[in-house]
């Protein structure tokens, strides 16, 4: 199958990038779309030509590093996947597919469709954890956790920190990714302890980093590929609120 | 012929770690403070490693080549870590954990190291509890179970099919929390390329800086390294795109051994290959099998919808050759069955490369919902992929290569043979011998990281107090970043046509062919003829567009494919050198009437650890003779 590509290219950094126009004409209906832009660089680099530059690493939907927008969505038009995901089959025969990089003040381009990310684990540095040393662990049954509990916790902590949610926002909030982390722990007895330093220090960190507010239109929920939920959103707000009245 | 020391303490079995920590030398936390470790890797060993040495008070400096340490592989694990928890009141225990693992491995694992890794188990459970791990629980609030291939206990603890996440998460909660105290420094987007050996001891790495091409020079006055498997030699294996051996194999190169390359996994549950371009291949989890029922239609070429297929034209292949362990075999057996049905002209799908995975019964027994509680994002991954939904019929799956049980040669305390370099997690050889049972990896890597090298590697650095931090000034390092520029330079100016990823693409070929699920004399002499052309071709007509001081993913990739060819060549060795069958290296010229691996213990029951000698280019071996005082070694029989 053939598709008309327009693809965001940019040597660096400090470059400016522009889009680039290519007629492509060996795509499958079998194929990723990452398989799609492998098959495209393989000619490319045949004509001595810079491939496309793009991050990804499991091809399973589980590493977080691939994202790209596609056709105005991130992760491309289909709910609930990665990129790596992404089938040509749901694409068209002579279909125009454009693709550009997150696009978010806090994730710079690095080169082409690669962002800088760094800023996520800067917020992770600045609280997302239990503060528990190797060796000093209780016995697993020594703290029953409630199943519902323990699996809400479950659902917060799948996110793969890829950062759609920040591309999808139109204020680049960060909110849908501290907040999962935020809700993973506030959910379980082992989190409780350090509840309110996490909240407060992830929260400033993300500030600090110039992720905006949450803008309550739940474009991060509707793009998150794991389908993470803005309740963990609302989950955070009242672990602030507790943190600064208490 | 250098004697491999294994440093395997004296005493009964169950007290030898007791008694090595014991005995073994600490350093007090002033001196720690002034002594630096380097881990490279950020998965579940690295980060393990590295949190945990941080939190005793080195500082560390971790690597990895992905943009954030959250990334690293272990995050694909899906189905469970084991313990011996015992808290199914099955008959479990840490004898038993060890045992299954020695006869998994077909005694080729060492019992020392093995016993430990079951001792460590349970403790890895409550520390992952401990920092917020989500493993499933009940409905009386405690840790849920199931059961994986080869055993006969529920031992798995898991978190729905995303166990390797969650408990990678959790090592990587705990290396922010020592990046936050300032105990360890992360570089990410960092490639090692070179190990740097001073005076006979491991002391730094060379690495690049993947987004400015910048070569770093970095010391220490410990190496570790947990950079994973080279299942990737396949270029089609369950491996992240990016997983390479290329650490492993410098350090080789600079003289650490590496024993039994030729003992590879190839997973029995994978989607199969769906087209020409793909990239890698998909795992659906060895739980599955808990409920799968895995067949082929008893017809050759039958080409009906599976589901109307009547029962008794369906051949339920592993039920039926092993009634004992029926789809719950380890992954070398249900592997070389599927292939051997698939080879005999019964495969299903367009290629007959595919046998089925029926939930059907499950779903009729259990409900839908009971099933999608255990598998639904599996399922949904299988249905994304595929298109088409294992609620309403069977998945196809296929064998694909997943995980090395060889890798670097390592001693009692995770030493290679470079004083100085620990290599831990799958990077190492030690605990799965010829075949590694599901949910293991998780649990040998977390022990590794956070309960064994803490202690083995305190024991070598108390020597290493009077050591001031070492100077990346000196001559070693100077010599080794010249020797990393030459090779890219080499890459670069090739200028020829063809792409890393087309040169890496026709040696997984070879080796898929010759030298994976099953193996002879003559095709290996031919693999390594072609392998020897085609690495000749490579360097003749690579084309490696861009520079060197820029972001450059395709020299990323040419420097990784030029030691695939080399750790091609090693494994090829090895397989030629083992002419028995065990666990997952099945030679065919040793098996039984009935087609299973026939073993040789008289001849083989050693690890072969092979040495580089670099001014011959040679590869030696040495052979570490296996010792069984624990375990009656017998015909590992799953029937």
């Amino acid at each position: 199958m053939r598709v008309k590509l327009k693809i965001w290219r940019q040597k660096d950094a400090n470059s400016k990038g522009a889009f680039v126009n290519y007629d492509f004409d060996g795509a499958s209906p079998e194929m990723s779309f990452l398989e799609m832009l492998d098959a495209l660089n393989t000619r490319l680099i045949e004509k001595g030509e810079d491939p496309i530059a793009f991050d990804s690493d499991c091809r399973e939907g589980i590493c977080g590093a691939c994202g790209m927008y596609i056709n105005g969505y991130p992760h491309g038009p289909v709910k609930g996947i990665t990129t790596c995901h992404l089938s040509m089959r749901y694409f068209k025969d002579g279909q125009n597919i454009v693709v550009e990089p997150w696009r978010s003040k806090a994730f710079p381009v690095i080169r082409d469709l690669i962002v800088d990310r760094n800023s996520f684990d800067k917020i992770q540095v600045a609280g997302g954890f239990i503060s528990t040393n190797v060796g000093s662990a209780p016995d697993s049954h020594a703290i029953p956790v409630i199943k519902e509990k323990s699996d809400h916790s479950f659902d917060s902590a799948i996110c793969i920190g890829c950062g759609a949610c920040v591309a999808a926002c139109k204020n680049a909030s960060a909110m849908l990714f501290v907040s999962a982390k935020v809700s993973q722990y506030a959910q379980i007895p082992q989190g409780k302890i350090e509840a309110k330093e996490r909240v407060e220090a992830m929260i400033q960190k993300m500030d600090e980093l110039g992720f905006g507010n949450c803008t309550n239109t739940g474009a991060c929920e509707a793009q998150c590929p794991k389908e993470i939920s803005v309740i963990n959103i609302a989950r955070m707000n009242r672990e602030f609120y507790v943190a600064k009245i208490s | 012929m250098t004697k491999l020391n294994s440093k395997i303490p004296s005493g009964p079995l169950a007290e030898k770690w007791t008694k090595y920590k014991d005995t073994a030398n600490l350093v007090n936390p002033a001196n720690k403070k002034k002594l630096d470790v380097i881990v490279v890797g950020t998965g579940l060993a690295g980060a393990s490693a590295a949190s945990s040495l941080g939190e005793l008070g080195y500082q560390v400096k971790n690597f990895c080549y992905q943009d954030s340490s959250r990334r690293a592989h272990s995050v694909a694990a899906q189905g469970g870590i084991n313990a011996a928890k015992n808290y199914r009141n099955d008959g479990d225990s840490i004898y038993h954990l060890f045992y299954d693992m020695i006869k998994g491995g077909d005694y080729r694992a060492r019992e020392a190291n093995v016993y430990r890794a079951a001792q460590v188990s349970n403790d890895v459970i409550d520390h992952f509890t401990a920092i917020g791990v989500p493993f499933a629980r009940d409905y009386g609030g405690n840790l849920d179970n199931r059961s994986f291939g080869g055993v006969q206990v529920s031992r798995t603890f898991y978190a729905k099919g995303l166990t390797g996440q969650q408990c990678l998460l959790g090592t990587y909660s705990s290396l922010n929390r020592q990046i936050n105290k300032g105990m360890v420094t992360m570089y990410p987007r960092q490639e090692m390329l070179d190990l740097v050996v001073i005076d006979g001891k491991a002391r730094g790495i060379i690495t690049r800086n993947l987004i400015t091409g910048e070569i770093e020079r970095h010391s220490a006055h410990a190496v570790v390294l947990a950079t994973g498997g080279y299942g990737t030699i396949y270029y089609l294996s369950t491996l992240a795109v990016n997983s390479n051996p290329s650490a492993a194999w410098k350090a080789h190169k600079k003289g650490a051994y590496f024993a039994n390359p030729s003992f590879v996994q190839i997973h029995p549950t994978s989607i199969p290959q769906l087209n020409d371009f793909q990239a890698k291949l998909t795992l659906m989890s060895e739980s599955l099998r808990n409920d799968g029922r895995i067949w082929v239609p008893k017809a050759k070429g039958d080409k009906r919808h599976a589901n109307t297929i009547p029962n008794e034209e369906r051949d339920y292949f592993l039920e039926r050759r092993y009634p004992a362990f029926g789809n719950l075999v380890p992954r070398d057996v249900a592997s070389r069955a599927a292939k051997e049905r698939c080879d005999a002209g019964y495969g299903v799908s367009d290629t007959g490369l595919a046998v089925n995975l029926d939930f059907r019964d499950a779903i009729q027994k259990q409900g839908k919902k009971a099933i999608e509680s255990k598998y639904g994002n599996l399922f949904e991954m299988y249905e994304t992929i595929t298109g088409t939904s294992p609620y309403d019929e069977p998945m196809r799956i296929y064998p694909a290569g997943h995980y090395t049980m060889g890798g670097l040669w390592v001693d009692y305390e995770l030493m290679t043979t470079v004083p100085g370099l620990y290599a831990i997690g799958e990077s190492n050889f030690s605990d799965h011998g010829a075949n590694r049972l599901g949910a293991s990896s998780l649990m040998q890597t977390s022990g590794d990281g956070y309960f064994i090298l803490p202690y083995t590697i305190a024991n070598y650095l108390s020597d290493e107090i009077r050591t001031p931090r070492i100077s990346t000034d000196l001559k070693e390092f100077e010599e080794a970043e010249k020797e990393v520029m030459n090779q890219l330079e080499k890459l670069i100016s090739i200028k020829g046509t063809k792409s890393a990823t087309s040169f890496h693409r026709k040696l997984g070929k070879i080796m898929w062919d010759y030298c994976g699920m099953s193996r002879n004399e003559e095709g290996l002499n031919k693999a390594r003829v072609m392998v020897k052309k085609l690495k000749e071709d490579f360097y003749k007509d690579l084309m490696v567009p861009g520079g060197l001081n820029e972001l450059n993913q395709e020299l990323e990739k040419a420097g990784r494919v030029a030691d695939y060819f080399d750790v091609a060549d090693l494994m090829i060795t090895d397989a030629l050198n083992r002419t028995e069958s065990c666990g997952a290296h099945f030679r065919e010229e040793s098996q039984t009437e009935e087609g299973e691996a026939k073993r040789n213990d008289a001849d083989f029951m050693y690890v072969a650890a092979w040495e580089y000698n670099s001014s011959k280019q040679i590869h030696q071996l040495h052979k570490e003779d296996l010792k069984y005082e624990e375990v009656e070694v017998k015909v590992r029989s799953y029937k």
